[in-house]
């Protein structure tokens, strides 16, 4: 069933529980990785990828604030309100994008895995029962495109070049492998979304497809593909978090909870 | 040609009123007037996005978090954009890019006084974009007629971009002006902190000897008490028209002389913090750029390499 309307969506009450379990996904997957990649505003290893860098940490946010945004539609709070003050158990971002950057093979690594999960998840999207959603998923995977064509050499190139940088990838590589599986996770409403035609596919066909993108452009860094990451330990998608994402959300809200009525 | 000659007809263009490009010959002075001034420009918009970072992921509300990012990374573009222009100037005198950036991890070049001051409260990050930033525009403003067509190309699209961030920091000042009684007072306390260093930032009132050879090369052509002169016009008003008192009793205007009359900053003090790095955060932000700039050379390098391996 097509639906056009936040309010339609509202009229089966499991069709919108799904709904929103899967924005939320959305929503805080992009703000986590927004919010880490910010951090490396002034930081970066030159000025030029400074400013690339910064531009893809501001689509992140920007399209978190588009999902959170079809949220409120939908009678969820304000976007201010979810992106601030919800408890880390709330949140549904997967575990691996809450943790701190490490150096910048790592948050290369990072990127490069979870663009491409992006990639194959709003390609599932772009034919949602949810047009609002459907709509603008199709502008998101414009923008997420041109991070994969910045990315990727960058990711490649380092694998390349032998020496430190090349160590510095394998180790990342071998870091972030045990809390990759926790992107294809769509938590417990899974079915449901299939069922309402919100997403094409559900986790297993997520993470094949994801392998299809991504082992390529390990052949092509030369290294060897450790196979499709194991279900990880805590799924984000249930609430499961660490303490990396209560300290990102006390940092992300200092300001704002000093006074929470206020006008900021 | 000797080099009387040359550099009489040097003067000669400047009169008319051309403009001078990378490759046309220039008198060494000249150049290294340039060279010191852009330099200086550029690192201190690198160093200047080290204050506002800081707010980057505390920014209270999505619109601002979106908005600080945006102007942050609009500072290390101008700081990208006026090394490059350094960089043509630098390249006969035998210097490079990562040379450029070793002089302010070395202490070999100055940056903005403003920028060494501490940030601890988001007011500050609203205070920066709004005086600061304003007072950066009325300087960069002034350098638009520069004698170095480079400059004045780069400088143009700068100050476009910096009465954005204006915009910016007026907006959150705004919020906080208009808001509860702690706000105010976080406002207050931020323009408290921020006057004596901006009153600072426009530079001694005398002309040094190295600031009218700039006028004599018109590579600039204002005063810095002319331009200080200017942001009082601008400011004052707007300061006080939001109910926000300015840490200076002595300040006036004297109606004769049609000038603020101002209370003189600590000169030695801020020279000092200038000169050796001395101010409550110069070595942490130097720190944060030598951990960008030394701690990373790996990935410089690697992108080098990998570079010379793939088939041209």
């Amino acid at each position: 069933m097509i639906m056009e309307t936040a309010d339609q969506a509202a009229q089966n009450p499991g069709c919108r529980r799904a709904l929103a379990e899967l924005l939320y996904q959305l929503a805080d997957d992009e703000l986590c990785l927004g919010h880490r990649d910010s951090e490396w505003l002034g930081l970066a290893p030159d000025i030029e990828g400074d400013v690339a860098f910064s531009s893809i940490a501001q689509d992140e946010v920007g399209h978190a604030v588009f999902y959170l945004g079809l949220l409120h539609e939908l009678g969820e709070e304000s976007p201010d309100r979810l992106a601030f003050f919800r408890k880390a158990e709330e949140r549904k971002n997967a575990v691996l994008l809450e943790q701190p950057n490490g150096d910048w093979a790592r948050t290369m690594v990072r990127h490069v895995l979870y663009d491409a999960f992006d990639d194959v998840r709003t390609e599932a999207l772009v034919n949602s029962s949810y047009r609002p959603l459907a709509r603008g998923v199709a502008k998101i995977r414009r923008e997420e495109h041109y991070h994969l064509l910045q990315l990727k050499p960058w990711f490649i190139r380092l694998a390349r070049a032998g020496g430190e940088a090349r160590k510095r990838v394998e180790r990342a590589v071998g870091e972030v492998w045990s809390e990759a599986g926790g992107f294809f996770s769509l938590g417990d409403e899974e079915e449901e979304m299939i069922r309402s035609g919100l997403i094409a596919c559900g986790s297993e066909e997520l993470a094949r497809r994801w392998e299809m993108r991504v082992k390529p452009v390990f052949d092509e860094a030369g290294l060897t593909w450790p196979g499709l990451p194991p279900a990880p330990g805590k799924d984000g998608r249930r609430g499961e978090h660490t303490e990396d994402l209560t300290e990102l959300i006390r940092t992300m809200s200092e300001v704002v909870v000093t006074d929470s009525a206020a006008r900021w | 040609m000797n080099h009387d000659e040359r550099h009489d007809r040097f003067m000669e263009r400047l009169e008319r009123g051309e403009k001078i490009e990378a490759t046309d010959w220039m008198p060494d002075e000249y150049r290294r007037l340039l060279l010191k001034l852009i330099h200086m420009h550029a690192v201190s918009e690198i160093m200047g996005a080290f204050p506002e970072k800081e707010w980057v992921p505390k920014a209270p509300t999505l619109k601002r978090k979106l908005a600080i990012m945006a102007k942050v990374q609009d500072e290390m573009g101008h700081g990208q954009l006026l090394l490059r222009v350094a960089e043509d100037l630098a390249a006969p005198l035998g210097k490079t890019r990562e040379d450029l950036i070793d002089d302010l991890i070395e202490g070999r070049v100055k940056f903005h006084n403003v920028f060494h001051m501490g940030s601890p409260t988001w007011a500050d990050a609203g205070v920066i974009g709004w005086l600061v930033d304003g007072a950066a525009i009325i300087n960069q403003a002034a350098l638009l007629d520069t004698s170095y067509g480079p400059y004045a190309r780069v400088l143009k699209r700068i100050c476009a971009e910096e009465s954005f961030h204006m915009q910016h920091g007026e907006n959150i000042i705004l919020a906080l002006a208009g808001g509860t009684k702690e706000q105010k007072r976080m406002l207050q306390e931020a323009v408290n902190r921020w006057w004596e260093p901006l009153i600072f930032f426009f530079g001694p009132v005398e002309v040094t000897p190295a600031a009218q050879r700039m006028i004599d090369y018109k590579i600039r052509t204002k005063t810095n008490e002319e331009l200080r002169q200017q942001f009082f016009n601008k400011y004052i008003p707007r300061i006080r028209s939001l109910g926000l008192t300015i840490p200076d009793p002595d300040l006036r205007c004297d109606e004769k002389e049609g000038k603020w009359i101002f209370t003189e900053p600590d000169w030695k003090k801020f020279g000092e913090i200038v000169r050796f790095n001395r101010g409550p955060k110069s070595q942490e932000r130097i720190g944060l750029r030598r951990f960008a700039h030394e701690e990373q050379r790996w990935v410089r390098e690697a992108l080098v390499r990998s570079r010379e391996k793939q088939p041209v």
